[in-house]
């Protein structure tokens, strides 16, 4: 790789690596844009088709994919692309609700488990152990029923639950920054402990932080359609993925495939987006990683 | 060893009774009616304020929160869970028949997803980089964006509407009698859940047995076996599957919570009569005591597989029950730690 400096190319060149149309932390950062991208793009078309999502249309009743319907239409003759887009970006959006008071709750969980002395970790330990012990479907149920059911429920249980796993990590980040050199050395040369929050602490939790955010939310949307399509979440009248589903389970047995297959393929899509976005985020802000 | 299992029942006993009171206070505070799920809309239109009051002291509705629990909580220990409003029989019969198909269901999909994921794993990382490997990658990383529920409708439009292989629901044929169904009737309506339930838990413990296959196969101690020319196979078998088998074990306990969290969607989607959805029932259908029992019931299950986790890390690793080194650490932290690592991976 270092063939480009003066020295090296005067030398008779016996083997050079195969040069890389683009580079790779370029292409990393294209790839986050592209799919940033995408999704804005999913969001803004559905918030843009909703009202498309709830036209009823007795004339094109049950129809399969076609060019003018490319995900077929129901049993209402409902469009289900304009129905899967508009699920889509209501789950995007709450996903990103959930996830960002998620990740704060790890946040400040984590802060004050590993800075705030021996009983407080014990207790914020302990809570981690309490939320993971119950099966987290059955805690979003718990939850909803506790808000009686509806967006409500569905919103505040996805953002209570999602935070024991990044509790951990983040505790652990803190944890080790906090036994690391440059922190001891900060402290003897008698910087105050604000100044290495400030310099030392928080750019090093951050990239995680956020990284941790952005991987919140498949996990996010995937509760919330879940919890949906068992009939504790969105309402029936919101065209939400989960909704979808759930409503499509009657007509699968008369054939119409469509109705389940196509929204839930765009359903992992999505997830599979927010994914690819968090991990190539990682290995651009990972300096462990990022030249890979 | 003995004060290390002291220890962790001590927990549980901490845990379950944390769980039972958040569990009560959340159904509590519900603002679904206790009387009017009880006796229905109609009768509760029907009804005088004074008889509504009458009926709450009656079930005792109109106590402050702690007695209720503290009530509650005497009963759980005499094993009286209370009655079910939409089954009408007492709970813990409901749970007993239930828990029968549910544990059933779990058993295979955890036993087949352990073998199937645990194989794919050390294949894909004994061939590291190759096709197999990158093929066993993609699949995980696939299936861990697939909903559990969506994948039971895809295969059930494939197999029992399309193809028609399997039925399309429920645990025995419909119209026969519960003493005339055989064995191959359960297992033929148990396939497609436990099938659905199997290839998303294939996902984790893959990906993890195949970092520590690699981990192992790059070791000193692989590469030294290598140098005294053992063969690829040789080294497979006697030094990456014993360092890879207790972790992904462990591993598989731990996930407990998962599998009965898939049951929950997956029972739902296939009509099953299980655990999952007499939840889902008694959720929707305003039966707090069945919905109390049976997430007692899930948590104690997983405690139950992170013990049994704990216990088996604490067998294999030395540094789990040596006093001090990793104080407080259950194997659930160091496999959390892991997970975090192999998840950046």
């Amino acid at each position: 790789m270092t063939k480009s400096d003066g020295t090296a190319t005067a030398l008779p060149l016996l083997h050079a690596p195969k040069q890389r149309t683009v580079a790779r932390r370029r292409g990393t950062a294209l790839w986050f844009g592209c799919t940033c991208f995408l999704l804005i793009a999913v969001v803004v078309a559905g918030r843009l088709l909703e009202p498309a999502a709830s036209v009823v249309d007795f004339s094109a009743q049950g129809q399969a994919p076609s060019w003018e319907h490319p995900f077929g239409t129901d049993w209402l003759g409902r469009d289900m692309l304009a129905r899967t887009l508009a699920g889509l970006s209501i789950s995007v959006l709450l996903g990103l609700v959930a996830a960002t008071v998620s990740a704060f709750l790890a946040l400040g969980l984590a802060t004050a488990s590993a800075l705030g002395g021996r009983k407080v970790d014990a207790v914020v330990t302990w809570l981690v152990d309490l939320f993971i012990g119950i099966p987290h479907i059955v805690l979003l149920i718990l939850i909803s029923f506790a808000l009686g059911k509806g967006f409500w429920g569905v919103v505040i249980g996805i953002a209570l639950t999602h935070w024991p796993s990044l509790t951990r990590v983040l505790r652990a980040e803190i944890l080790q920054c906090r036994e690391s050199g440059f922190v001891a050395a900060a402290e003897r040369l008698g910087v105050s402990p604000l100044m290495i929050a400030w310099r030392h602490l928080i750019p090093y939790l951050l990239p995680q932080f956020i990284v941790g955010l952005i991987l919140l939310f498949p996990h996010a949307i995937l509760h919330e359609s879940a919890i949906t399509f068992l009939g504790f979440g969105l309402p029936p009248e919101m065209p939400a993925i989960g909704v979808i589903l759930s409503e499509s389970m009657g007509y699968l047995s008369a054939g119409m495939w469509w109705l389940a297959v196509l929204p839930g393929c765009a359903l992992v899509l999505v997830v599979m987006l927010f994914d690819g976005a968090g991990s190539s985020l990682r290995t651009m802000v990972d300096p462990a990683r990022n030249q890979e | 060893m003995a004060r290390f299992i002291l220890q962790n029942i001590g927990k549980f006993i901490l845990l379950m009774l944390a769980v039972s009171l958040g569990v009560f206070i959340l159904i509590s505070v519900s603002p679904i009616d206790y009387v009017q799920a009880n006796v229905g809309q109609a009768a509760y239109i029907n009804m005088s304020p004074e008889k509504r009051a009458e009926l709450a002291a009656f079930w005792g509705h109109d106590q402050p929160l702690w007695e209720r629990y503290g009530r509650w909580l005497g009963a759980l220990f005499s094993g009286d869970l209370g009655t079910s409003l939409r089954f009408n029989r007492p709970v813990a019969e409901v749970i007993w028949e239930r828990a029968g198909n549910s544990l059933l269901l779990m058993a295979i999909a955890w036993v087949i997803s352990g073998v199937l994921g645990f194989a794919l794993g050390v294949a894909a990382g004994a061939h590291q980089g190759r096709l197999l490997d990158r093929g066993v990658k993609a699949y995980c990383f696939i299936l861990a964006s697939v909903p559990t529920f969506w994948l039971g409708l895809v295969l059930l439009v494939v197999f029992s509407v399309t193809l028609r292989w399997f039925p399309l629901g429920f645990s025995v044929p419909i119209g026969v009698t519960s003493s005339e169904v055989t064995l191959a009737d359960t297992l033929y309506h148990l396939a497609l859940p436990a099938l659905t339930l199997s290839l998303v838990g294939v996902a984790n413990i893959a990906l993890h047995t195949r970092e520590k296959t690699i981990d192992a196969l790059e070791s000193e101690y692989a590469r030294f076996a290598r140098a005294r020319g053992d063969s690829a196979r040789s080294i497979l078998i006697h030094h990456g599957l014993r360092n890879v088998a207790l972790p992904a074990l462990t591993l598989q306990f731990a996930s407990i919570a998962e599998i009965f969290g898939g049951s929950v969607l997956v029972e739902t989607v296939f009509s099953y009569p299980g655990l999952g959805q007499a939840a889902v029932t008694a959720g929707l259908g305003g039966d707090v005591a069945l919905l109390a029992g049976i997430s007692l019931v899930s948590a104690a299950l997983v405690f139950g597989g992170n013990l049994i986790a704990n216990i088996l890390y604490g067998v294999v690793d030395p540094r789990m029950t040596k006093p001090g080194v990793l104080k407080g650490a259950g194997a659930l932290e160091l496999l959390g730690e892991q997970e975090a690592r192999h998840d950046e991976v």
